[in-house]
């Protein structure tokens, strides 16, 4: 079964490996994908989408890095934790008060621009700058870098084919 | 599947002072030095008659070169170790027009004994709702195509060299087969070299580039090493020449519009000034080369041939 299907945008300017990335943040974050939940394989990945399977495979590494999802040799790469909030979920108290917001600018006149410029205005009064706080890869991070570490010894011997 | 399919240490395409000579043209290929390590997607672009489609002869090992020489594999092309693992699909796609589809299989198992999947080929053109029974010359180009494609990967090969094969297809049957190109580069770490023109179907699919342009390797390497080493800049600009702050840097080209300067950099450290910077597209840093011929080559490590190869064809 095949959980999330990734678009792949290539006019978009963002490198492809961080749009799967930042979709898979995106499915964790709506509670489309939860713990143990199984990503699509990269030969799933490229069937669908035409793009190079190791672009998906250093999108993987990088979420695998991150500590949201983890490779099991010869089984595929599984979620590891969730990022949805329950504070952001369908019918959660906030979701409902920024529902009747909209409604109230809407009735205001404001339109889609307006609001979007709204909330990206007061977004970064109260978040910072995406630059400051945003979906850049992280650098290695002490909890697994023995993972990561093996996974590149392997490639630097140079072991046989390991995409099967 | 969590192994990137490319195998850093081991080479599939290496050539060292490789030279073509054809009786009336003069060189189609002059002393190309490049490796291309195994399980790559190599894009393999230029502007007509660079050379590309002679590159490939080579590699498949229809042609000797004049000069130099390439190994595929650490072997010669047209050693009986070497041509079985390598497919060739050639710009005119031969096959049998009298041949059914089921009849082209079949010279597949038979010409590749021990290799061929039958089950891969059909696939590819099930998938394309062609009969089996149907006879190649009554194919539209596209299909043809199919076929030739569907024979190629039926070998399951460790190279598989690509001249120019979508041309003739239209957008969803070129996605479709990239698709299955790329789903048997991840299965079997294939390696692929794609001589095209289409840049933005190459974008994304492959992850090594080739540029030949006048016979001479221009740019080789990783994409996403090639693209890191260039900036494209944009800022207006009046002065006579090239701005000052760019002197550390190498100006690959240059374009002025009005007020407006535009430039592509290979850097070395950040770029001073009033400039927006960013990093260009796989066209844009292509398109640049093109229309800048006496731009230097740009080899990455990972694609200059070993020491001990190139002493060899040296010494010889």
């Amino acid at each position: 079964m095949r959980v999330v299907e990734f678009r792949i945008d290539r006019r978009s300017g963002v490198a492809t490996y961080l749009q799967i990335v930042q979709q898979v943040k995106q499915a964790l974050r709506l509670g489309l994908l939860t713990p143990g939940d199984k990503l699509p394989t990269a030969k799933e990945v490229v069937a669908a989408t035409a793009i190079n399977p190791n672009t998906v495979l250093k999108a993987y590494r990088e979420l695998d890095r991150e500590g949201l999802v983890e490779a099991r040799p010869g089984l595929g790469t599984f979620v590891r934790r969730s990022l949805a909030r329950p504070g952001a979920a369908a019918g959660s108290p906030l979701r409902v008060e920024l529902g009747a917001w909209m409604e109230r600018a809407r009735a205001a006149g404001l339109d889609r621009e307006d609001v979007a410029a709204l909330v990206a205005s007061v977004l970064e009064e109260s978040y910072g700058s995406p630059e400051q706080t945003g979906d850049r890869p992280a650098g290695d991070r002490p909890l697994h870098d023995t993972a990561h570490a093996t996974h590149d010894a392997t490639h630097e011997a140079g072991h046989p084919a390991g995409a099967r | 599947m969590t192994d990137l399919t490319f195998l850093p240490d081991r080479t599939a395409l290496e050539a060292v002072g490789l030279g073509v000579k054809y009786r009336r043209r003069g060189w189609a290929l002059r002393d190309c030095a490049f490796r291309l390590p195994a399980g790559r997607v190599c894009a393999l672009v230029g502007p007509n008659g660079a050379g590309k489609s002679t590159l490939l002869a080579l590699a498949a090992g229809l042609r000797r070169p004049d000069a130099g020489r390439l190994r595929v594999f650490g072997g010669e092309p047209a050693d009986p170790g070497v041509r079985p693992r390598v497919a060739y699909v050639g710009q005119d796609k031969p096959l049998y027009p009298s041949f059914t589809v089921a009849d082209t299989f079949r010279m597949g198992h038979e010409l590749n004994p021990g290799r061929w999947d039958q089950g891969v080929a059909e696939r590819l053109v099930r998938a394309g709702d062609i009969p089996l029974d149907a006879r190649v010359g009554t194919l539209s180009g596209g299909q043809r195509t199919r076929v030739a494609l569907a024979l190629a990967l039926g070998k399951r090969p460790g190279l598989l060299l690509l001249d120019e094969p979508m041309s003739d297809l239209d957008p969803l049957v070129r996605h479709e087969m990239m698709a299955a190109l790329m789903a048997e580069a991840a299965e079997r770490a294939t390696t692929v070299v794609l001589a095209s023109h289409v840049l933005t179907e190459l974008e994304g699919a492959c992850d090594y580039l080739l540029m030949v342009a006048d016979g001479r390797v221009r740019l080789a390497g990783e994409v996403e090493d090639l693209l890191s080493a260039h900036r494209l800049v944009m800022g207006r600009y009046e002065g006579e020449g090239v701005p000052r702050e760019f002197a550390t840097h190498q100006v690959v080209e240059a374009r002025a519009r009005g007020r407006q300067f535009t430039a592509l950099l290979r850097t070395d450290g950040p770029v001073a000034g009033d400039w927006q910077v960013s990093e260009p597209s796989l066209e844009e840093m292509v398109l640049a080369h093109l229309r800048a011929p006496a731009a230097p080559a740009l080899i990455a490590p990972s694609a200059e041939p070993r020491p001990g190869f190139r002493r060899e064809v040296e010494a010889a």
